[in-house]
């Protein structure tokens, strides 16, 4: 039955989640912009909240709570309210654990993800993207070929969150005959695996504070034991439907920070012996805003709602991420326009989301749900 | 507990609307569209009829009174429930949707501002007898949006209102008036110097001496609903007449105008999403007949300038489509959705406004054939922009309530 109202838990995540958000994260923003770097005691901090373990079974030493892509979602908008790169790095554990929970084997279960959930922040990630202009997840350019009783990786990533300081990287390539989709798995691959490289970190236009990386794999073998969730395999069409949606979702609490921080400023600012909010020009952007922010939370629980009742959500996660990047993009940019001169200067965050903005659309891979 | 899944019952009742829509309206819609004003009776009387055996009143409990009272039982969501008929009909034809004989805004304003007694005695006749029309006369030659501005007056004589005024676009007043035993709501002010506070809501019933229709619209779409031009000159009424109080209140009047538009503009803009949702349809089959395909998933950047048309349309109407369900769902649950039924209509007013030429646009020469509907809902699309709040208005009402600006500060 059609229903808006969040459950009081979620209510009571959103809740402990936003108030991190606005007190330990946002502060903490741009130092971390301009330092290209997140102090440590934040992301430990960032870590009690159980972002990472509170998903992995108790088994495995995390706290077993139930996985939602729509709960995920409502979190994942209030981090990105505080920022964007400090959520990415929070989270990015995720990236090994979750496709670990959802699709491996007991025994690579067991044998990773009691790691993951220890007391302190353990770094791990995943390779998705390649550096190419018209990277396609449905036309992966690594190949991961059978050798007897391994299979040989070959090819490049990019964008591989704190690849320098994981132990495990989860490595997507090509493996069988199928294209698209389809023929694309997973391999745990230790950092310092024979054959993998991890390169300089990757200077880029925004999300300056999360350290990304291109790996390079030569010839790189992995057992057969590798191979995330072994003879079956994964679903690789779902992982990139919850990194869509994670990422959608991130970017609305982003889009959120920048309308309610132009809202503000054009309240208080005035010119012509009133705030500009007072004059139509403004008050309709701002309204546009408003708008749009909430269409795009409800495309993206419309998508999480479809990974929750078990679908791939292919369709509507793919849709909501591109209607989400565009409008992540023209709200930031809109809200650096409201601020007019100001809005370009370094001493407020607006330019800084529109750099972070502009990632969205760029990336995939980088989260998930 | 946050859900986006139709119950099966509400989907099977959706299955017939559409039936209705593609059964009964799909095939008469190009004629009347070329025969503005030349009605379809039988249509009319097919509806009426169905109805008030069915009870499931397509079109009609939705329009009679949106929203207003919270209904016991089986219908908690009423309002919700009548965005997506009032959806599945408009993917059928928008201009006989709004021409079905019901209460109509009329029958909204009865429920959004009169007394028990008041609903029961003018509402009663939209379930028995032959067909008849509610309309709402409020929007003058001098104002539009500024509904404030009335000037249609209403004076007190003796045991009667004596209302004097012309008001224009009243949709389906020409039904109300003249072809049904129905009635029109018009709203006067009862002391210009009070204001908005003054405006006030007055039943007008059918064929009442001194109202008549001077003139019905010749209009660019929605051709199967009149639009009529209504002449007030000394038209007497009862005394009770008038809905809900006679005080001229500081916030009085006026809140009933916009607490009828809180439930009518979530039902404006599911009649827009149903229009986009026909053309959106269309184009759809059309390029599968074709074999164009339409490959979600794959790099933004490999995208054909086709496919990224379509998938725009598609996520432009559901973006639309969730927001118009909250503003409904809202005003079930009892909370206040005067912000999200604003944001709502000014979407989806728009979205489809762009989504039905972007489908003439797809579909070249053939596009702009009136062989084809799409050039149709193109121009039936239209209105949603405009009436019921231009999207202007809209987008005013939002920015006065995130801003937390009256029309003083903001106008």
């Amino acid at each position: 039955m059609i229903d808006f109202q969040l459950s009081e838990e979620q209510k009571m995540m959103r809740d402990t989640v936003g108030s991190f958000a606005r007190e330990e994260i946002r502060p903490a923003a741009r130092p971390a912009d301009e330092s290209c770097a997140i102090a440590a005691g934040l992301v430990s901090k960032a870590w009690q909240l159980g972002l990472v373990r509170g998903a992995i079974p108790e088994k495995f030493g995390g706290d077993g709570g139930e996985r939602s892509a729509i709960t995920g979602s409502i979190v994942a908008e209030e981090l990105g309210y505080g920022d964007l790169s400090i959520a990415l790095h929070v989270l990015a554990p995720r990236l090994l654990a979750y496709p670990l929970i959802e699709m491996g084997t007991d025994e690579q279960r067991e044998r990773h993800l009691r790691r993951l959930a220890a007391g302190d922040f353990v770094a791990a990630t995943a390779a998705v993207m390649e550096p190419s202009w018209n990277f396609d997840l449905a036309a992966l350019e690594t190949t991961a070929l059978r050798d007897g009783s391994s299979f040989v990786l070959s090819g490049t990533k990019s964008y591989v969150p704190l690849a320098a300081d994981s132990a495990t990287i989860l490595v997507y390539a090509l493996s069988g005959a199928n294209a698209g989709h389809a023929g694309v798995d997973a391999f745990l691959v230790p950092r310092d695996a024979p054959g993998l490289a991890v390169g300089e970190r990757e200077q880029n236009m925004g999300l300056k504070p999360l350290a990304t990386y291109q790996l390079v794999l030569k010839d790189c073998r992995v057992g057969a034991e590798a191979k995330l969730g072994g003879d079956k395999g994964i679903n690789f069409t779902r992982l990139m439907s919850e990194s869509r949606v994670a990422l959608s979702a991130l970017a609305v609490g982003m889009m959120r920070a920048a309308f309610e921080y132009a809202r503000d400023y054009a309240k208080e600012r005035k010119a012509f012996g009133v705030p500009i909010a007072t004059k139509q020009a403004i008050a309709f952007m701002l309204a546009d805003m408003a708008i749009e922010i909430d269409a795009s939370r409800l495309l993206v629980w419309d998508a999480a709602a479809r990974l929750d009742k078990g679908e791939d959500g292919l369709k509507e996660s793919y849709l909501a991420k591109n209607y989400v990047a565009a409008g992540a993009l023209k709200i930031t940019d809109n809200a650096v326009q409201v601020l007019g001169g100001h809005g370009y200067i370094r001493e407020h965050p607006l330019e800084m989301w529109l750099r972070n903005a502009r990632g969205i659309a760029a990336l995939d891979g980088l989260a998930t749900i | 507990m946050i859900d986006f899944e139709l119950e099966p019952q509400l989907v099977n009742r959706l299955k017939m609307y559409h039936g209705v829509a593609e059964q009964m309206m799909r095939p008469i819609s190009r004629d009347c569209d070329e025969h503005e004003h030349q009605k379809p009776w039988q249509f009319f009387e097919t509806m009426w009829s169905t109805s008030s055996q069915a009870g499931a009143q397509p079109g009609r409990a939705e329009r009679s009174g949106a929203g207003a009272e919270r209904p016991a039982g089986g219908a908690r969501l009423r309002n919700l429930n009548s965005v997506m008929m009032t959806e599945e009909l408009c993917w059928g034809d928008a201009g006989l949707f709004l021409s079905i004989p019901n209460g109509g805004l009329g029958g909204a304003a009865v429920m959004a501002a009169g007394t028990p007694e008041q609903k029961a005695r003018f509402l009663k006749r939209f379930s028995e007898g032959k067909p008849k029309w509610g309309a709402m006369a409020i929007t003058e030659p001098g104002c539009g949006s500024d509904s404030a501005a009335v000037a249609t007056s209403a004076a007190r004589d003796g045991d009667s209102w004596v209302l004097n005024g012309t008001k224009i676009f009243c949709t389906a007043g020409q039904m109300a008036v003249e072809k049904s035993e129905g009635f029109v709501v018009v709203w006067a002010t009862v002391d210009k110097s009070a204001g908005r506070a003054g405006i006030k809501p007055f039943v007008v019933e059918h064929h009442t001496p001194g109202m008549t229709v001077a003139r019905v619209e010749n209009k660019l779409g929605i051709r199967a609903s009149d639009t009529a031009l209504i002449i007030l000159d000394n038209c007497r009424i009862p005394i009770d007449h008038l809905l809900g109080s006679p005080e001229v209140r500081r916030e009085g009047g006026f809140k009933d105008v916009m607490a009828t538009f809180d439930a009518t503009r979530p039902i404006v803009a599911a009649m827009a999403i149903g229009v986009g949702r026909a053309a959106l349809d269309f184009v759809r089959d059309f390029l599968q007949e074709h074999q164009i395909p339409i490959r979600y998933g794959i790099s933004p950047r490999k995208l054909t300038a086709v496919e990224r048309d379509f998938m725009d349309m598609e996520v432009q109407l559901k973006a639309a489509r969730l927001l118009t369900w909250r503003a409904a769902w809202m005003l079930d649950m009892g909370k206040s959705n005067n912000l999200e039924a604003s944001m709502a209509k000014a979407k989806a007013g728009l979205a489809v406004t762009q989504i039905t030429q972007k489908a003439v646009e797809l579909l070249g020469p053939l596009g702009y054939s009136r062989k084809l509907l799409l050039e149709k809902w193109m121009r039936d699309a239209k209105i949603n922009d405009i009436f019921e709040g231009t999207q202007q208005i809209n987008m005013l009402i939002v920015a006065r309530r995130i801003l937390d600006y009256g029309s003083k500060e903001l106008n």
